[in-house]
C-alpha cells in the first residue's frame, strides 16, 4: 500500500511538473464540444444525445490520458527501478489506476462545467450529485481498463495505436451503461431518477475487471 | 564460518526465442569477492548482470543469490542488491533528490540516507534540479546514489564508470569499489582495467562461457582470444 | 508431446455426417417460416456460427489463463488457434447475418439491434489480436501478453452481452431467451443438429490446425538438432507462437 502510494506520489509530482497530461486532455475534451456544436448543427442538446456527447467526449479524452500513462515508465527506465525494488508488483497496478482515476477526475471538474456551458441545454445543478455518481464508477472502469491496456501497449511497437484499438472495444459495455444512466439525468424537462440497472452494470464491469487486472498484471511485468 | 557463496550459477542458460542469449553458465562468487564478467558486445554479459539482477527469468539452470534461489525467491533478494547499468533508472524531470527519495521509499530507507549519499558524491547542492539539465558525468553519480541507497550486499555494475571523469571515478570509488566490501560483478569494456579489481573473471562468447578463472590467471593471450 | 492427430479422422467423420444431416434437416424438414420465407433458413447457419465463436473466445481466454499459470508455451498455442479460428467463425457469422439483415428488413446492417451490433464489437476487439502479437518480438513476451489479451477478451465477451442486451433492442428476433427457447419443434431439433454439427467443424478444424503448427515445430527442432542451429535459417518475426 505504502509503495503504491510512493509511485502515485512520483506520478503526480511528475505530472505537475510536466503538465503532459491533463491540459492536453482538457483542451481535447473543450474542442470537441465545440466541434459536436458544428457537427450537429445545435445550439443545444440535451436527454440521451447529451449524454451521448458528453461520456464519448471523457472516453476519448481518457484514452489520451491513457496513451501516456506508461511512457516516462518505458523511457526512462521506470519498470527497471520498480522491479529492482523490493516491492509488491500489483502495486504498480494500483498506483497507475488510482492515478488515471485522478486525472479523469481533474479532467471531469473542467469538463462538465465546459460543456455545461457551451452545449446543455437544461441546467446542470438538480441532476450534478447523481451526475458524478455515475461518472466516479465510469471512471474506475476507465482507469483499470486504461491502466491495463496501456501497460500491454507500452511494450509493442505501434504502442500509440495499440492502446486505443483495444481499449475501446472494451470500454464499449462502460460507454453504453454511462451514457444510458446520465440520459434521464439530461432531460430537457428536468432530471428523471438515476436508472439503478445501468449503474448495476457499471458497478458488475467495474468489478470484473478490477479482478481480471489484480490477477493478470503481474504477468505483464516479469520477464 | 559461513561458507555460502553470495552468488552462485549452476548450468544456467537463457534465451530469446531460438537465440541462445546465455548457455551452460555456472560460477560462484564468494561473499565479498569481485567478479569481471568479459566479452565482445553481444556476448551476453547485459543479459546474465539483468538475470542476476531478478530482472529476467533463466529458461534453465539455478541461480542462487545469498543462497536464495530464483526466480522463486526474488522478492527476499532484491532489496540487498543494487544495479548500475547503461540507463541511470532516473525521471528526467525530477529532481536528483526527488528522485533519489523515490527510490528511497520504495526500499524503506530513510531520507537521512538520501542526503548521505548526494554528499558522498558531492551532489548535495545540485540536487535539486532536474535531471535532465545535469551533464551526464553528473548523472551518472546520482545513478550511483541510487544503486548504493540501500547499502546492497550484492552490487551489479555495468559499465557503470562510463561518462565519469578521473575526479568523479574516485569519488564513487569508495561506494561501488572494493573497500566497501560487497560482493562485486563488473563488466567493462576495458578488460584490462575490469581484471585489475576483480577476483575472479568469467570470459563469455555468444553466450557460451570461454573461461571461468582467478583474475590473476587470465593472461592477456587469453583475452585477445575473448575478443578475437 | 501430443500429436493432436488422434481421433482426428474420427471426428472428421462425425463432422461431416452431422453437418450432411443438418443440411438435410434444414432444406427438407424445417418448416416454412411463416414471416420471412425461405431465407430465414440462414438463421440455422449464422445463429450456431455465432455461439459456437462466442464460446471459441472465451475458450481461448480460459487456455490463456492456463498458460499463464502453468507457464506452458503449448496453451499459449492453443489458445491463438482457438481465437483465429473464432475470429474466422466470427466474419462468418457477421456476414451470414448481414445477409439475413438485408433480406428480413431490407438493410446490410441495422445499428439498433444489440446482439448484431454488441457481437460486432467483441469481432473487432478480437480483430486485433494478431496485429497485437505481430508487434511484439520476443517470443516469450508475446506469448505473455497476448494471453493476458486473450483473458480480458475472454471476461469482456458475458460483459458485452449483458450490456448490449440490457439496452433494449427490439429488432432482432429473440429466439433463444433466458426462459428457454420459444422455437416450435421442428425447428429446435433441426437448430439444435445445426448447432452440434457447427461446434463439431470448429473442434475439428481446431485439431487440424494444432497437429499441422505441432507437426512444423518438430520438425523445425528435428533440422535444427540434425543439421545444426547454424544452418537452419533463423525465424521471421511471426505473430505465431513458436515455441
Amino acid at each position: 500500500m505504502s509503495t503504491a502510494l510512493a509511485v502515485l506520489r512520483k506520478d503526480l509530482l511528475l505530472e505537475l511538473r510536466t503538465l503532459e497530461t491533463i491540459p492536453a486532455m482538457a483542451l481535447f475534451s473543450i474542442t470537441t464540444f465545440v466541434i459536436f456544436h458544428f457537427g450537429l448543427n445545435r445550439p443545444t442538446v440535451d436527454g440521451q444525445l447529451a449524454a451521448g456527447v458528453l461520456t464519448v467526449t471523457l472516453l476519448f479524452a481518457g484514452i489520451l490520458g491513457v496513451n501516456r500513462l506508461f511512457v516516462a515508465e518505458r523511457e526512462q527506465g521506470g519498470f527497471d527501478a520498480f522491479l529492482l525494488a523490493p516491492v509488491d508488483r500489483t502495486a504498480l497496478l494500483l498506483a497507475k489506476a488510482s492515478a488515471l482515476f485522478l486525472f479523469l477526475a481533474v479532467l471531469e471538474v473542467i469538463a462538465v462545467p465546459a460543456f455545461s456551458l457551451f452545449l446543455l441545454g437544461p441546467p446542470l445543478g438538480p441532476a450534478l450529485p447523481s451526475l458524478i455518481a455515475v461518472l466516479a464508477l465510469a471512471d474506475l472502469g476507465i482507469a483499470v481498463i486504461g491502466t491495463l491496456v496501456s501497460a500491454l501497449a507500452v511494450q509493442t511497437r505501434a504502442r500509440d495505436v495499440i492502446g486505443p484499438v483495444i481499449g475501446l472495444p472494451l470500454l464499449v459495455p462502460a460507454l453504453i451503461a454511462t451514457a444510458r444512466a446520465i440520459g434521464p439525468l439530461l432531460r430537457a424537462t428536468g432530471p428523471a431518477p438515476l436508472p439503478g440497472k445501468w449503474l448495476l452494470i457499471l458497478a458488475l464491469y467495474d468489478l470484473v475487471f478490477a479482478l481480471v487486472a489484480y490477477a493478470v498484471f503481474d504477468f505483464l511485468l516479469e520477464d | 564460518m559461513v561458507d555460502t557463496p553470495a552468488i552462485e550459477l549452476r548450468d544456467v542458460a537463457r534465451y530469446f526465442g531460438e537465440r541462445i542469449a546465455l548457455r551452460d553458465i555456472t560460477f560462484a562468487v564468494p561473499a565479498g569477492a569481485t567478479l569481471a564478467v568479459l566479452g565482445r558486445n553481444g556476448a551476453g554479459k547485459s543479459t546474465l548482470l539483468r538475470v542476476l539482477a531478478t530482472l529476467l527469468r533463466q529458461h534453465a539452470g539455478e541461480v542462487l543469490l545469498l543462497g536464495e534461489p530464483l526466480p522463486r525467491r526474488g522478492f527476499a533478494v532484491r532489496g540487498r542488491l543494487g544495479l548500475l547499468a547503461h540507463e541511470p533508472l532516473l525521471y528526467r524531470d525530477l529532481s536528483g533528490r526527488e528522485n533519489l527519495r523515490y527510490h528511497a521509499r520504495l526500499y524503506g530507507v530513510g531520507s537521512e540516507r538520501v542526503e548521505e549519499v548526494l554528499r558522498a558524491v558531492r551532489m548535495e547542492r545540485r540536487a535539486d534540479e532536474p535531471v535532465r539539465l545535469l551533464s551526464r558525468g553528473m548523472v551518472q553519480r546520482v545513478a550511483v546514489c541510487r544503486a548504493v541507497l540501500h547499502d546492497p550486499e550484492i552490487l551489479l555494475l555495468d559499465e557503470a564508470r562510463a561518462n565519469l571523469d578521473p575526479g568523479a571515478s574516485e569519488l564513487v570509488e569508495p561506494l561501488l569499489g572494493r573497500p566497501a566490501g560487497r560482493t562485486r560483478v563488473i563488466t567493462s569494456h576495458d578488460p584490462q582495467a575490469a581484471l585489475a579489481e576483480a577476483d575472479l573473471a568469467l570470459g563469455l562468447r555468444d553466450g557460451r562461457p570461454m573461461f571461468s578463472l582467478p583474475a590473476d590467471q587470465v593472461t592477456p593471450d587469453l583475452v585477445r582470444e575473448l575478443y578475437a | 508431446m501430443p500429436t493432436y492427430g488422434r481421433g482426428l479422422r474420427v471426428l472428421s467423420i462425425l463432422t461431416v455426417v452431422t453437418i450432411s444431416a443438418a443440411l438435410i434437416l434444414v432444406f427438407f424438414y424445417a418448416p416454412l417460416d411463416a414471416n420471412q420465407g425461405f431465407i430465414q433458413k440462414i438463421f440455422y447457419i449464422h445463429v450456431p456460427l455465432a455461439i459456437v465463436s462466442l464460446c471459441g473466445f472465451v475458450f481461448g481466454g480460459l487456455l490463456g489463463v492456463m498458460h499463464l499459470k502453468t507457464g506452458d508455451r503449448r496453451y499459449d498455442m492453443r489458445s491463438y488457434v482457438a481465437i483465429h479460428m473464432s475470429l474466422i467463425f466470427g466474419v462468418a457469422a457477421l456476414i451470414s447475418g448481414s445477409i439475413w439483415a438485408k433480406a428480413s428488413w431490407g438493410h446490410w446492417w441495422v445499428w439498433d439491434d444489440p446482439t448484431l451490433v454488441s457481437y460486432l464489437i467483441v469481432v473487432l476487439m478480437f480483430a486485433t489480436y494478431t496485429p497485437f502479437r505481430f508487434s511484439i518480438e520476443d517470443p516469450e513476451r508475446q506469448a505473455r501478453y497476448a494471453s493476458v489479451f486473450a483473458i480480458l477478451g475472454g471476461a469482456f465477451v458475458p460483459l458485452n452481452f449483458v450490456a448490449v442486451r440490457a439496452a433494449q433492442g427490439l429488432v432482432h428476433p429473440r429466439v433463444l431467451t433466458v426462459s428457454g427457447g420459444n422455437l416450435p419443434g421442428p425447428m429446435a431439433l433441426t437448430f439444435l443438429i445445426s448447432l452440434i454439427g457447427i461446434a463439431l467443424l470448429y473442434a475439428t478444424l481446431w485439431k487440424y490446425e494444432m497437429a499441422a503448427k505441432n507437426a512444423r515445430i518438430q520438425l523445425r527442432a528435428l533440422r535444427r538438432r540434425v543439421l545444426g542451429d547454424d544452418d537452419v535459417s533463423p525465424l521471421q518475426r511471426t505473430a505465431a507462437p513458436s515455441l
